[in-house]
């Protein structure tokens, strides 16, 4: 405290431009870090890559011609650039196994996964914050008993598991939707939303879970504060001051979260997408894992990790446009 | 009729009486202070009245408004709430929304209260009335300095034009000259509006200069009630009277003490903090500290005073070498140092006392513990003397030794504050700094702090930077006192004179917002000089 109260003429947006512009300039510093690690550990690590790939029966004829074909006689850092040049025009470079470009084989799976995680995040908040609501304003009644059972009951059943029942249920059961494919959007859209809908739920349900009981916490956490009791001063009841001053307040420890999420939430794909048959991402990686395809495990390692850091980056500027402290002293 | 009528209102936490039975009544337009120690139940009987008591806490008893009883309806209390009765809280920084604009914060007040009033305030004009400008309503809490944050406050609390005005320790958290200006804005606006104040408060003096009539409270009950003049200038309860003796303090020692050879000596001081824009460009750095040069010789009790926001907590850090001056330089008992770079054999000669009691101790460590920290700063004491150290230090301040197996959270303010202060004792130090070593602790308490710092200081021989902005306090304790403004020293001097001829701007507004003393003659009716 003391310092500070001159700020004097503060410009919100121009505050919230240079502070998105200084989370801007550690996103691109995180990528390139991220590129540099997965260089390292696929292509420069102890172990020829070529004969990686083509495993251990392989002739030597054949492993010297991938390793050409593949550009391994490069030095490092003319390899590393060429990568790096490459996905910044779009090329990420052609797959071993599907014979196809690894940036169309991404582009493709996109369309399911992308959906799906952005689905699971909604469901996720929908039903998770005003769970978390409900429960702090009957904090310590049945209803906060029961949301709070069902909510450390949702964390702990693992997502495979809950998808097979879902299917079991919805699909097999009651034939209300599909037990598992993907029918293109550009096909029926409909079907395609239908086919996502059970994966979204079983990806969705943990993520609820845990965002109910951080807004919960939060919640409680606020309604202790001076200023709650400050808006009841005013004459507004408890459940108005909570309603009018208590949520955005509360809603910054749950940025927090729902930036950590998304990145499970990627991570959950890939079971899930093989749960229910999806040809998403998830389902991608996992197979070019199985078929030793590393030019299309290092892309679409890239691409997770965009998604990942672009989400944070999001969350950042959120925070700034809730939290007016943050745009100045956002040194440290 | 009476506005408030409170019939033996009584507050419970479980089997605990916090409030034990108190009546009180306020004329419309009277203002009354309540005063009373931490702990008297004075905060809980104002949230009792506007039933904002914290989960947990019972009450019962009568409270009357105009004569009708309170309704029982949440909703219905909490609007006769927003358009009968302002509040203003003690710490104007968490009271206010962080994320709100204190334009919109007003505009809430009013919006809420806007049946109730036939001629409609407005936030320019709220924001006029307690002395902001209209460029603060756009700005956060954050972005205003404490006396602007509680001026926002008083703003929302007046939105609703209310009759009464209940306002709990609404200046401590304030700095001496804010707090002046914030007293006579609230006397002022009670006056021009003929409202109602409830004034709470463990500060006499700043009851003496806003209210009519005060009641004292002691342990959840009133002991003792009148007209200021009466209960103030001539108490009649034992507690009444040893409250107003201790929020006198005895004049200091006229003659001078001896000194020794300079013990410190700090030339040219300045610490600058580096900042960086957007882009990570460097700009003008912040100078809490600005080229500052002082001496203190061994034996001498100097004060350094000045506004929050002065640094003079940051010069204290760089000579005790918690933080490193930019430049220049302090030498200590003749060697020299720039701040953390201050030798280990050399930190066990300067100690320093925190402001707060309560939050510079570890709960989890017992005091033995704590206290036995510093020895580690003597590498060459046998370790079978360190309960014998500690037993010296605890002894000194006037605590049992057998104490020293208990946890902080056993002991009250003022025997914290002497813990922690045999805490800075038990290297036997040559220099102790003193950050508002006080302040901290109910008015009961501070005398006896004080009186032991200056036994202990005849005792020991020892030398006291205290650092503070009472200026009561430091005429009482120190030989020498520094002024302090915008990180430079602006004037110094012995503090009878200085207090009574002040030369630098500063200085004169400092005296000048000193508060009266209970005995001086005073017209309570009287809008305070600002």
């Amino acid at each position: 405290m003391g310092g500070g109260p001159e700020g004097g003429d503060t410009a919100p947006s121009r505050a919230v431009i240079a502070y998105a512009l200084r989370r801007l300039i550690g996103f691109a510093v995180t990528l390139l870090v991220a590129a540099l690690v997965i260089f390292v550990l696929l292509d420069l690590l102890p172990g020829d890559p070529a004969q990686f790939i083509l495993g251990i029966n392989a002739t030597p004829a054949s492993v010297a011609q991938l390793r050409l074909q593949m550009g391994l006689d490069a030095p490092a850092y003319q390899r590393f650039l060429g990568w790096l040049g490459g996905m910044l025009q779009g090329d990420f470079g052609m797959s071993y196994t599907q014979r196809a470009p690894v940036a169309q084989l991404i582009w493709d799976r996109l369309g399911v996964t992308l959906p799906l995680a952005v689905f699971a995040m909604v469901i996720s908040m929908v039903v998770g914050l005003p769970l978390g609501l409900l429960a702090a304003r009957r904090r310590g009644k049945a209803i906060d008993t029961t949301i709070m059972v069902l909510a450390q009951t949702g964390v702990a059943i693992p997502n495979f598991w809950f998808g097979m029942l879902l299917v079991l249920v919805f699909a097999v059961g009651l034939r209300w939707l599909p037990p598992g494919g993907f029918t293109p959007w550009i096909e029926d859209s409909g079907l395609a939303l239908r086919g996502l809908l059970l994966p979204s739920l079983a990806l969705a349900l943990p993520q609820a879970s845990i965002l109910a009981r951080v807004m919960r916490t939060a919640l409680v956490d606020v309604a202790g504060q001076d200023f709650i009791r400050t808006a009841r001063a005013k004459g507004l009841t408890m459940d108005e001051a909570l309603w009018r001053h208590g949520v955005r307040n509360a809603l910054l420890p749950v940025l927090t979260i729902l930036g950590l999420q998304f990145a499970y939430l990627v991570a959950g794909t890939i079971v899930v997408e093989n749960v229910f048959y999806l040809p998403g991402l998830g389902k991608l990686i996992y197979t070019a894992i199985l078929e030793r395809d590393l030019i299309l495990v290092r892309g679409a390692t890239i691409i997770l990790i965009l998604a990942v850091t672009s989400t944070m980056l999001l969350t950042d500027i959120a925070y700034a446009l809730v939290d007016p402290r943050l745009r100045e002293g956002a040194q440290r | 009729m009476s506005l408030l009528e409170v019939k033996d209102l009584v507050v419970r936490f479980g089997d605990a009486v916090a409030v034990d039975g108190i009546s009180l009544t306020l004329q419309p337009g009277e203002r009354l202070g309540i005063i009373g120690e931490s702990g008297s139940g004075k905060t809980l009987t104002a949230l009792a009245i506007t039933d904002l008591l914290p989960e947990g806490a019972s009450r019962s008893g009568t409270i009357l408004l105009d004569g009708a009883p309170m309704p029982t309806s949440e909703r219905a209390m909490a609007r006769l709430r927003g358009q009968r009765i302002g509040m203003v809280f003690q710490e104007p920084m968490t009271a206010l929304n962080p994320l709100m604009r204190i334009n919109d914060q007003i505009a809430e007040a009013i919006e809420l209260n806007s049946q109730h009033v036939s001629a409609q305030l407005d936030t320019p004009q709220l924001l006029t009335e307690v002395g902001l400008e209209q460029k603060h309503g756009d700005r956060y809490a954050h972005q205003l300095s404490g006396g602007q944050r509680q001026r926002a406050m008083i703003a929302m609390a007046l939105a609703s034009q209310p009759d009464l005005l209940i306002a709990d320790e609404p200046t401590s958290a304030l700095d001496l000259i804010t707090q002046r200006l914030v007293l006579a804005l609230i006397a002022d606006i009670c006056a021009r509006r003929r409202m109602a104040l409830l004034f709470i408060s463990h500060d006499l003096k700043a009851v003496a200069q806003v209210c009519t009539r005060v009641a004292v409270m002691h342990s959840g009950r009133i002991v003792e009630t009148g007209s200021v003049e009466q209960v103030l200038r001539a108490p009649q309860q034992d507690y009444t009277r040893r409250l107003v003796s201790a929020s006198r303090f005895a004049p200091a020692a006229t003659e001078l003490r001896p000194l020794g050879e300079t013990l410190l000596q700090v030339k040219g001081v300045t610490r600058d903090y580096h900042r960086r824009n957007a882009l990570f460009w460097p700009i003008a750095p912040l100078r809490p500290v600005n080229d500052v040069s002082l001496s203190i010789a061994s034996g001498e009790v100097v004060a350094l005073v000045g506004p929050s926001g002065c640094g003079k907590t940051t010069l204290a850090k760089v000579i005790v070498g918690l933080d490193s001056a930019s430049a220049g330089s302090i030498a200590f008992a003749g060697q020299s140092y720039r701040g953390r770079d201050l030798p280990k054999a050399l930190r066990r000669d300067i100690s320093l006392v925190f402001q707060d009691p309560f939050s510079s101790f570890d709960p989890r460590m017992s005091i033995g513990a704590s206290l036995s920290e510093p020895l580690h700063l003597e590498p060459a004491l046998d370790r079978a003397l360190t309960p014998a150290r500690l037993a010296e230090a605890v002894s000194a301040v006037g605590l049992d030794p057998a104490m020293l197996d208990r946890y902080p959270h056993e002991f009250s303010g003022g025997q914290r504050q002497r813990l922690a202060i045999a805490r800075a004792l038990v290297t036997r130090p040559r220099l102790l700094v003193l950050d508002e070593p006080v302040s901290a602790l109910d008015v009961s308490v501070r005398g006896e702090v004080l009186e032991l710092l200056a036994r202990l200081q005849a005792q020991f021989g020892l030398t006291y930077l205290i650092i503070s902005h009472d200026l009561d306090m430091v005429a009482a304790m120190a030989d020498r006192v520094l002024v302090m403004e915008a990180g430079r020293i602006v004037e110094q001097g012995r503090p009878g004179e200085i207090f009574a001829h002040p030369l630098h701007r500063l200085t004169q507004e400092l005296v000048a917002a000193r508060l009266p003393e209970l005995d001086a003659p005073s017209d309570p009716d009287a809008t305070p000089a600002g």
